[in-house]
């Protein structure tokens, strides 16, 4: 199990729950099994064909990530927005 | 009373209003704060209510609701297909088709979604990606945009659809097979040796007659074209008007010889010419073009309208015509674009507008 931790917006398409303990071994695994679990952030952080999107990091601890990451038990993933200075 | 769906930067805006009171409307709703919303109209035949809606962190997504001022849904899809090596970056245009349930999204990558479920779900046109794929089709400024849709009244089998950059595709088979309408669209941005058989056709706009449906109209990267067999030749008519460059385009519905365009300078100083607000009608199918200012700032006024924020309301001397800039001015007609008032001066850079 790794635990994913979520802010708002994508915090509030999963029920308001900010953390999940989700299976997978890898990164895209697991964010695919937490839209399995919560369809409405199905897209959000992961494009359809299954890679994070641009402009979403996601860190494992600590580290910033790629969706093929090999994850171990207990690894927390953080989603965060980018950093976007300079657009209005 | 007349509901707007002002698409903007910074969200949509919900407009209400009396036209024939002369404005301003007041903003009833704003939904989707903080982000893009490229495009948003209502379905006629169901009342729902569309929105594509850009995240810059998070995507593009497809809203639906049936009251605009309350909760949105969004749909399942558009989205391509895994395999495809290919993600939705915009959804440009959403337009119902000639069934029931049955509506088209425009996408940039130049793509057609079909829903047959009234917009909750979406699924890929394949023979046209078949045909993107085999084709050499190139971006405009704009993205690789399919942002015309032009269903034929009474025919679902029928569809014309316009993409910045890759000229018009018309099915007779319901989406089965495509086949391309380019004759006498002249891409004067090529060198003229290389204008034969190109498939760079930067079309920016393109609607069709309701009542004569075999004729359409198309705003064209430098010129403005009308077709009257259904897509295959194209004639200009631009003449008369002071750019053939522009993007936004409405038809009365009623008359299939009008048609009304808002210019710009050119490709290069896309503002309207002479620092003048005005559209342009024709209802003689492109022999004269009428201007349309009477109310519209006619001196200092630098604005852009883009493709998607111009839209038309019933028909006739009464028709309704409604029109947002980059400024996030609004401007609207209740007779015709014989007289203008303003809709609302203060809103975001606007990307769409469309009547409820």
């Amino acid at each position: 199990m790794a635990v994913v931790t979520l802010r708002a917006p994508l915090r509030d398409r999963t029920g308001g729950t900010a953390r999940h303990d989700l299976p997978g071994g890898t990164v895209g695994e697991v964010l695919r099994e937490l839209e399995r679990r919560h369809p409405p952030v199905t897209g959000w952080i992961l494009n359809e064909q299954g890679r994070i999107r641009p402009h979403v990091l996601v860190f494992v601890n600590g580290e910033r990530t790629r969706e093929d990451t090999a994850l171990g038990p207990g690894d927390v993933l953080q989603v965060l927005p980018s950093i976007s200075g300079g657009r209005t | 009373m007349t509901e707007l769906l002002v698409g903007t930067k910074k969200g949509l805006f919900v407009l209400r209003g009396d036209a024939s009171a002369g404005g301003p409307f007041a903003i009833a709703h704003r939904a989707f704060p903080g982000d893009v919303v490229e495009f948003a109209m209502r379905d006629p035949r169901t009342g729902r209510y569309f929105a594509s809606v850009t995240s810059g962190f998070y995507g593009p997504r497809l809203m639906y609701t049936d009251d605009p001022t309350g909760e949105w849904e969004q749909a399942v899809g558009p989205a391509f297909p895994e395999g495809t090596d290919t993600a939705v970056e915009r959804i440009w245009v959403v337009k119902p088709g000639e069934a029931d349930g049955l509506l088209y999204a425009g996408v940039d990558p130049a793509a057609l979604f079909v829903s047959t479920d009234g917009g909750a779900s979406w699924s890929l046109n394949e023979p046209l990606w078949e045909e993107r794929k085999a084709g050499d089709w190139a971006p405009g400024l704009g993205g690789l945009a399919l942002h015309s849709i032009c269903p034929w009244p009474g025919d679902p089998q029928r569809l014309a659809i316009g993409i910045s950059a890759a000229g018009v595709w018309i099915t007779e088979d319901g989406g089965k097979s495509w086949r391309t309408g380019y004759t006498g669209l002249v891409p004067e941005y090529l060198p003229e040796e290389a204008r034969e058989g190109t498939s760079a056709l930067c079309v920016h706009n393109m609607h069709r007659a309701p009542l004569r449906p075999e004729r359409l109209f198309m705003q064209f990267h430098g010129n403005v074209y009308r077709s009257d067999d259904a897509g295959a030749t194209w004639n200009e008519i631009g003449a008369g008007l002071p750019s053939g460059f522009g993007f936004p385009m409405v038809l009365d519905p009623a008359d299939p010889d009008s048609a009304f365009v808002i210019p710009l300078v050119g490709a290069e100083d896309r503002v309207m010419p002479e620092g003048k607000v005005r559209v342009f009608g024709t209802r003689d199918a492109g022999a004269a073009w009428t201007t349309l200012g009477n109310g519209l700032p006619g001196h200092e006024a630098y604005l852009t309208v883009l493709r998607q924020a111009f839209a038309g309301e019933g028909e006739g001397e009464r028709m309704g015509l409604y029109f947002g800039a980059t400024n996030g001015e609004v401007f609207g007609s209740g007779d015709g674009g014989a007289s203008w008032f303003t809709v609302h001066d203060r809103l975001a850079k606007v990307h769409s507008v469309r009547v409820a």
